[in-house]
């Protein structure tokens, strides 16, 4: 996975749901911890939460647990092409900090 | 003591806003049926309410796995009311209502633009097919008026007729502020992801 532009933007839910996965989690958890990293600003609504989670498995970047199918509380982790559909929006974001933080003379690093 | 409220709105948002005003005043909704509420008294704004027209019928395995999974998230279905014989009267199975404890924090169930879009063209689709189907009874209705021979029953057609398309009419009103509702959402995501 080379070009940053491969994935295009990812929305932050989308972006807080997939860094949470790095451990396994339910769709709860991701809930709360992603609260949490934003320091309580990106409150995920259960619906949203439900339908990225789906749209992410159909995609290959999380995937169900094994063994968590059939139990009550099912439980996703980040795959490969998860990791590199975050990397190249890390890459992304960085440049248009950097090209922000430039062209507005902002704060030195 | 429950306090039973006979109210009606089209607007599922303005029923929405109702309920947890409702709520606030600490009258938490257990029930309900068409234009009827039941309310028991709480602490005042214990539970948070949202309104969701479901993808599909509850009763099928994708709306089943959904309902499950806004319970993990601490949010209660509340029931509809029931008939003598126990089974459930909905008015559209589709439509929920849930509620959570404001204890654990703001309830929404759709957090950004795209899902508030997809939720709202869900809505707007239904209204939409209700308002085409109650149209074509209607004008059929209307047609067979001419067709038959001028009976006591063609009266009865033209007055059916009318009223179809006056309920059709409705429809197409109360689906006007939701395609409103998705052009500015949409507007939004020019600008915004």
């Amino acid at each position: 996975m080379s070009g940053s532009n491969e994935y295009g933007a990812l929305t932050e839910g989308v972006y807080y749901i997939l860094l949470s996965l790095f451990t396994p989690m339910h769709g709860y958890g991701i809930m709360q911890n992603v609260k949490l990293l934003s320091n309580g600003r990106v409150e995920l609504g259960a619906g949203t939460l439900y339908g990225a989670l789906g749209t992410l498995v159909e995609r290959g970047w999380i995937e169900l647990l094994a063994g968590s199918q059939d139990s009550r509380k099912k439980e996703y982790r980040i795959t490969e092409s998860g990791r590199s559909a975050l990397l190249s929006e890390m890459t992304r974001l960085d440049e248009l900090l950097s090209n922000g933080r430039k062209l507005m003379g902002g704060e030195p690093e | 003591m429950n306090h039973v409220v006979r109210k009606y709105f089209a607007d599922f948002e303005k029923e929405e806003q109702w309920l947890n005003d409702m709520s606030a005043k600490g009258l938490a909704l257990v029930e309900y049926s068409w234009a009827r509420y039941v309310f028991e008294e709480s602490a005042p704004g214990e539970y948070i309410y949202r309104l969701e027209l479901l993808e599909e019928d509850p009763k099928k395995a994708k709306s089943a796995e959904y309902l499950q999974f806004m319970e993990e998230t601490g949010a209660e279905r509340v029931p509809a009311g029931k008939k003598p014989s126990g089974k459930s009267v909905y008015v559209n199975p589709r439509w929920v209502i849930f509620r959570r404890k404001s204890a654990e924090g703001a309830f929404t169930i759709y957090s950004d633009t795209d899902s508030k879009i997809k939720h709202y063209q869900r809505i707007y689709r239904l209204w939409i097919s209700l308002a085409v189907m109650e149209l074509i009874i209607g004008v059929f209705n209307i047609m067979l008026m001419f067709v038959n021979n001028p009976t006591a029953l063609n009266r009865v057609n033209l007055i059916m007729g009318l009223l179809l398309i006056v309920l059709a009419l409705f429809f197409i009103s109360i689906s006007m502020p939701i395609r409103r509702k998705i052009t500015n959402l949409q507007n939004d995501k020019l600008v915004r992801e």
